[in-house]
């Protein structure tokens, strides 16, 4: 190592540069950091007021008080997250490693992500008013939980895929290096699940602005509840009809969704894609001026590697190292099969106790007439939602093909749709409503577009990507062949991007019955417009404090839901990766 | 055989990619010859060479930026049927069986459904597909896919057949039981086929093949020079007529363009030079392979690319960086080590650095320029993105970034500098 050492020692006359001397980019840097915290702790003592029913919080149409409720609402989200994350990595890692898990978490999943998020809420929020009796945590709570439960059911389904799908040879090779289980899971498990999961995650995100925004200000049993947020703001501006608000609202909207993602999932995607175990990367590295700025900083470098230092007592402690094991103790497998077996007739025994429960709760009031017109409901509701589906592709997949074959265009629009997606519809709502009162339309079938108006851009980049993944020599193929029109798109495009244009109808179409509930129910000052549709029938019975009914029709909504995946979108995904997955 | 009049005709080809604020990248320049009827001609030469580019401009994908390509006296502005193509990774639709794959030039062409059907059937044949009709193309092994893409190529009748270098993404014995295939069905006249042009990095491929062999110059890519191969069909690979003809190939592709003084063609080197995208372990493996060999002033190329199993694309980057690094010179088709190659192959690893750096920072000028820059600042640090910035003033992108990678992967060999690659600093630190 002489040469080495040669080398190396020449260079280290300036003693100081050991030290972490603050430069530039760390007082930029500490600021950034500093306001962040301070901000997020001031909201937060905020939460823990006092609350009791019918109380009516006053929410104020100025623009002086946006920055505050802005910074309220973005508090409950990363609240929300950070539950998100805890169930991620627990429940996730229990079905992952423990077969009997496996076999009752991922099916429960599975189906609660088919539940209506805001159908959820209506029947929450009361349990939690009357768990945090007289606190504004239980409002605070539900609205948290709504998030919640929009956010976490993705994130955990791709967490699961990750773990199993951990390569045997890494598996293999953190056995024989004999780490613990603690171990394994964060220096194997957690960095390679990360970008699948990352992704997840801003996606889930972005999908449940739409929820936060709508749960803020809430009708629940002739009660109105408001917590102070951009939601409550919106609510107000439309109960008054006021425009001007509305406008403020979505700058400051669009300021906050900015800010976000500059602030938490640029760095982070920056820094996955730095790590990231597969060889292939992407054309262009997402970068990240937050990032790069922290990575100039010599204080935060020196913090970081003081962090790097926590993180490795944390994974490393002597208490979680593997105790050697020398002896293997012989298990009992009599005693292990009879455990389960009493385990599993327990839960069934539970189920159906449930079931009776629940009959009897919905038997009382509900007359089969009421239980067919909510089923009708709810096939009006679906065809509204296939319609819309149908509309959207026709205009969007000739738009988004147009757009992939342009690489200069995707890398403009690509983006942009991107963040339009996580852009709350429920924002432009007033403005359609506007339109259908000033123009006398037809509110069953106008209120419609409102349902994919916030999930269409799904569709439009899902296509986009599926037409820059198709590969040039095809396109080449077609042209040495003289394939042109209608036939190109038929033998090339359309079967090219359908496994991409599945996955976006199928997300599309998720949003648009989970959004069913405010898109057919919607107001602008004293104007109460209904659709008919199973969304409005919850609405209107979830204000009027109708919870057996209520529970009834989230049932049925979701029945709707699970059925069509069944039928329609699981079959045809299937079709899409097995027939028509390039390689 | 041979036809007087040219089928096609490439005259004055140039191509250049545009790049955005950065000089022209010359891709192709002074693109002269003509292709008879009756002849396989080969397109020869190492990766950038610019031959998939020309094939394509002939094909009518791409236009070429001056100089034009005429077939049977027509320009060729955009693709016709009389030329189809067979491409390096099959490109097969995968969600059409074999038999739809192959119908498909003809649906463009408004053949009707029957006739369709007796055609497709009857290419299949030909390439020995019978029974696979219904597949789908992930269902077939690599040979059997690229017979689909020849039957899909030759079912519209072509005049030429243009093949994109067809058999390497293939395995060595199916490689080999395709070309024989093809000289089968090239001899076998069941097809209206006039010539075949084809583009590959393989030697033996070109001389098993070909009647001619044009051999490209790389970077920008033209034709240095032509080789008539007279040897009657099928070839045996063992025979020293074709042994002698692939030791000429590897004489005309290795010897200097202008004579030259000893290895003065990379004293005007800068620090924009391409540098060749060889590893470090590549070039110790090849140099202790060559050290393998008894008589170490002449050791014959196309010996040690069968022993070490390199293709010319592997193997001429890395006789480059030899050369360059003054470790070793190259000519009519053999290497030999200088004195210092010699010492640096016979020392220990501390040792070897210590050469491999003395040679680096005096002959690569990057390098060199890497290590000043870091001298001079009094942080010693410096980010690659500063590097890049100044690399790609006169390089493409993706080039400036191949470059980059390169000489920080040889300068962290060397101890000459260190990078760390969460945060993209260069620096004269140790890792801590």
């Amino acid at each position: 190592m002489s040469f080495h050492r040669r080398m190396g020692r020449k260079y280290h006359k300036y003693e100081a540069f050991d030290w972490a001397l603050p430069n530039a980019w760390d007082l930029l840097a500490g600021v950034i950091v500093l306001l962040v915290l301070t901000a997020l702790a001031w909201s937060t003592s905020h939460m823990l007021g006092h609350f009791s029913v019918g109380q009516h919080l006053p929410i104020h149409l100025e623009a002086r008080y946006l920055p505050y409720y802005a910074l309220r609402t973005v508090v409950r989200m990363l609240i929300a997250l950070a539950c998100s994350l805890l169930f991620t990595f627990t429940i996730a890692t229990w079905a992952a490693k423990s077969r009997h898990a496996e076999r009752i978490i991922i099916p429960l999943i599975d189906i609660l992500q088919s539940v209506p998020v805001l159908g959820f809420l209506s029947i929450t929020v009361v349990g939690f008013i009357v768990l945090f009796k007289g606190s504004m945590l239980g409002p605070e709570c539900a609205a948290i939980f709504a998030i919640f439960t929009a956010q976490v059911w993705n994130m955990t389904l791709s967490f699961y895929q990750s773990l199993i799908t951990v390569p045997k040879e890494l598996k293999e090779a953190s056995h024989v290096f004999q780490l613990s289980a603690w171990q394994r899971f964060w220096r194997l498990e957690v960095p390679f699940a990360m970008p699948s999961l990352l992704w997840n995650t801003m996606m889930s995100m972005s999908g449940s602005w739409v929820f936060l925004v709508a749960s803020e200000a809430f009708t629940v049993a002739n009660h109105k509840i408001t917590l102070p947020g951009l939601g409550s703001y919106i609510a107000l501006a439309i109960e008054r009809a006021n425009t001007h608000a509305i406008w403020l609202v979505m700058m400051a909207m669009f300021a906050v969704i900015l800010l976000y993602d500059q602030l938490i999932f640029r760095p982070l995607m920056a820094w996955s894609e730095k790590v990231n175990m597969h060889q292939s990367s992407l054309e262009t590295e997402p970068s990240s001026l937050v990032l790069d700025l922290f990575q100039r900083t010599r204080l935060f470098q020196y913090l970081g590697r003081w962090f790097s230092k926590v993180g490795e007592i944390i994974v490393n402690g002597r208490w979680v190292q593997k105790k050697r094991v020398t002896l293997k103790v012989e298990q009992h497998y009599y005693w292990r099969l009879l455990a389960m077996v009493s385990l599993y007739i327990a839960l069934g025994s539970a189920l159906c106790v449930g079931l009776y429960r629940l009959y009897g709760f919905l038997a009382v009031a509900l007359t089969w007439h009421d239980a067919w017109h909510v089923v009708f409901l709810g096939a009006v509701t679906a065809v509204r939602v296939f319609s819309v589906i149908v509309v959207s592709s026709i205009i969007w997949v000739p738009i988004g093909v147009w757009v992939g074959r342009s690489s200069k265009l995707a890398a403009y629009v690509q983006p942009v749709a991107q963040f339009l997606a996580a852009f709350p519809a429920n924002l432009l709502f007033p403005v359609v409503t506007m339109a259908i009162i000033h123009y006398h339309l037809n509110v069953n079938i106008w209120t419609s577009p409102l349902m994919i108006l916030g999930t269409q851009w799904y569709i439009l980049f899902n296509v986009i990507a599926g037409v820059i993944a198709l590969p040039n020599q095809l396109f080449d193929v077609t042209d040495t062949l003289c394939v042109r029109g209608w036939l190109r798109w038929k033998r090339l495009i359309l079967p090219g991007i359908f496994p991409y244009f599945i996955t976006g109808a199928i997300t599309a179409a998720g949003g648009a019955w989970n959004i069913s509930m405010i898109a057919e129910a919607v107001e602008w000052g004293k104007h109460h417009m209904y659709a008919t549709g199973i969304g409005s029938y919850l609405t209107e019975m979830s204000q009027q404090g109708n919870f057996r009914h209520l529970v009834y029709a989230v049932i049925v909504m979701s029945v709707y839901v699970v059925l069509f995946n069944r039928i329609v979108w699981r079959p045809l995904y299937r079709l899409a990766n097995q027939r028509f997955q390039l390689n | 055989m041979v036809d007087k009049t040219p089928l096609i005709s490439v005259s004055n080809i140039r191509k250049t990619f545009n790049k955005p604020r950065v000089s022209e990248l010359l891709v192709l320049d002074h693109m002269n010859f003509d292709i008879y009827s009756g002849e396989i001609v080969a397109l020869l030469g190492r990766s950038g060479s610019g031959k998939s580019t020309l094939l394509r401009i002939i094909a009518g994908l791409i236009p070429p930026t001056s100089g034009k390509v005429v077939f049977c006296g027509q320009p060729i502005v955009e693709p016709i049927p009389e030329l189809s193509m067979v491409f390096q990774n099959f490109a097969l639709m995968p969600w059409l069986t074999v038999l739809e794959n192959v119908e498909l030039g003809l649906e463009a062409q408004g053949v009707a459904k029957e006739e369709r059907r007796t055609r497709a059937l009857a290419a299949i044949d030909v390439v020995g597909l019978d029974g696979f009709e219904s597949a789908y193309p992930k269902e077939l092994s690599g040979g059997m896919a690229q017979r689909v893409g020849l039957a899909r190529a030759l079912v519209v009748d072509p005049d030429v057949l243009l093949m994109d270098e067809p058999f390497s993404a293939l395995d060595v014995l199916t490689a080999e039981n395709l070309r024989g295939d093809l000289i089968n069905i090239w001899r076998s006249e069941k097809t209206n086929i006039k010539s075949v042009i084809i583009v590959t990095h393989n030697i033996e491929e070109a001389v098993i093949l070909a009647d001619r062999i044009l051999v490209f110059a790389h970077d920008p890519g033209y034709v240095r020079s032509e080789l008539a191969i007279d040897m009657p069909r099928p070839r045996d690979t063992e025979s020293s007529e074709f042994r002698q003809l692939v030791d000429d190939v590897y004489g005309l592709m290795t010897t200097p363009l202008v004579k030259t003084t000893e290895r003065a063609q990379f004293d005007n080197m800068d620090q924009f030079y391409r540098l060749p995208k060889v590893t470090i372990s590549e070039m110790m493996g090849f140099l202790e392979a060559i050290m393998g060999h008894s008589d170490l002033d002449r050791v014959d190329l196309p010996e040690l690319a069968e022993e070490c199993h390199l293709e010319i694309d592997d193997m001429f980057p890395i006789t480059e960086m030899l050369e360059m690094l003054r470790l070793a010179r190259v000519s009519e088709g053999d290497i030999s080590l200088t004195k210092e190659g010699l010492s640096l192959a016979r020392a220990d690893i501390l040792q070897r650095k210590h050469i491999f750096a003395n040679h680096l920072l005096a002959n690569v000028p990057l390098a060199q320029f890497i290590r000043e820059t870091l001298d001079k600042r009094e942080s010693h640090v410096a980010s690659e993105a500063h590097f890049l910035d100044i690399l790609k003033q006169h390089l493409s992108g993706k080039v400036a970034e191949d470059v980059l990678t390169t000489v920080i992967d040889w300068g962290r060999y060397a101890e000459i500098f260190s990078y760390e690659y969460n945060s993209g600093l260069l620096s004269l630190e140790n890792p801590t």
